[in-house]
């Protein structure tokens, strides 16, 4: 029955391990992404190939039966790698949020200057035009 | 109408009232002739936060400056754009008047007042709460969070806080500078009380009087309301523990000195 499970560990995380590889290869998945996933499946794969250092673990941890350490391990990594998700999205969100500000603004400037007419070319005269525009139509 | 700025003079633009909308077509119209009517020395910008309705065409059309952002971005994220603008453009004050109709433009005066009588302060909050006026009512379930808000944020930040989700707020140049770099994304104003404080920036509420929503619908359904709470008790908290700047009160930089998020 260990014999089984640790075939089937093997297996999975070299499963795990060529799909990252490949995905990279593609070009489908970012480097900055993969080296996190390259990594867990790496150690997932050490673990599940060497015995001894799962066995020593389990034993670290009071686990009895070696592979579920393997199994709670892959949760540990699991749960670090949403939280790194978790962080990329944040980070996304916020930029993406500067850009459409950013985006707007430049968009609205962009079409009062192209509906003003040819007034005030200057750059000192240009901040004085818009305000003076906005009361006249007041 | 220009009258007592002769704008060639001045280098800097002096005020500047905010008005993001969120599909607000039905109101919006009134809000700007109201601000036209009452708040004449205002340049008013209209953000049009990914409205799907005619917003900005209505915004347009009475005259005001409308900068349309591409999605919907939330109220932290519209306002906070009127910031970047009032920044970059060099505005003294900001105001934000919500494009719903709830903050009434007569009342902008008195939130100006407030900041004549003290120099010192960098925010003037409108409160529903405070003053004779003082007789708005808003639905139990939210008056109870509103409460529970000021009740903390009253043993935080120094003076008393009693309407802390007001969004009816006058901002100077230190506070346009502190919230342009940094807003919070949704359901921003209680955690903007915090900001302030641990920026060292100092704020008042004075009283005025809101109108009940004229048209459209509340960013906040009862149904969010829970997450509302939640979401703003746990920035409240995280806020607490995040790292503070250290800077003299009153000193120029002292928004600058930030670097947490």
């Amino acid at each position: 029955m260990a014999g089984r499970a640790h075939l089937v560990s093997i297996l999975a995380t070299a499963v795990v391990l060529l799909a990252v590889f490949e995905l990279v290869r593609r070009r489908r998945l970012l480097e900055r992404y993969a080296l996190i996933w390259l990594g867990a499946s790496v150690l997932l794969l050490t673990l599940a190939v060497w015995q001894g250092l799962l066995g020593r673990v389990a034993n670290l941890v009071g686990i009895y039966y070696p592979p579920t350490a393997l199994f709670a391990i892959a949760l540990a990594a699991i749960i670090f790698l949403l939280l790194h998700f978790s962080l990329a999205v944040s980070r996304l969100t916020d930029q993406t949020k500067i850009l459409a500000q950013r985006l707007a603004l430049l968009e609205a400037e962009v079409r009062e200057r192209r509906a003003e007419p040819v007034t005030g070319e200057g750059e000192g005269d240009g901040v004085d035009v818009a305000p003076q525009a906005a009361e006249s139509s007041v | 109408m220009v009258g007592a700025y002769p704008v060639a003079m001045t280098p800097r633009r002096e005020n500047l009232a905010v008005v993001p909308a969120y599909n607000e077509e039905a109101t919006v119209g009134r809000v700007l002739a109201d601000l036209r009517e009452h708040a004449p020395a205002w340049d008013v910008l209209v953000v049009d936060d990914g409205s799907t309705d005619e917003t900005a065409r209505v915004a347009a059309a009475s005259g005001a400056h409308v900068v349309r952002l591409p999605f919907n971005l939330g109220i932290g994220g519209a306002v906070q754009t009127g910031f970047a603008y009032a920044e970059a453009e060099g505005y003294e004050r900001l105001v934000q008047v919500d494009g719903d109709g709830q903050h009434a433009p007569s009342e902008i005066a008195r939130l100006e007042a407030g900041m004549d009588a003290d120099a010192s302060l960098d925010m003037i909050c409108g409160s529903r709460f405070v003053g004779p006026d003082g007789s708005y009512r808003p639905a139990r379930s939210r008056r109870l969070g509103i409460q529970i808000f000021a009740f903390i944020l009253s043993r935080i930040v120094p003076g008393r806080i009693t309407d802390p989700t007001s969004g009816f707020r006058l901002y100077n140049r230190r506070a346009i500078r502190l919230f342009a770099r940094d807003y919070p994304h949704d359901y921003p104003e209680v955690e903007a009380v915090l900001m302030l404080h641990f920026h060292r920036l100092r704020m008042r509420e004075v009283p005025v009087r809101m109108f009940a929503r004229g048209g459209g619908v509340s960013s906040i359904s009862p149904g969010k309301s829970v997450y509302y709470m939640v979401k703003v008790l746990l920035a409240i908290f995280v806020g607490l523990l995040r790292a503070r700047p250290v800077v003299v009160p009153g000193q120029d930089h002292a928004v600058r000195a930030q670097s947490s998020i």
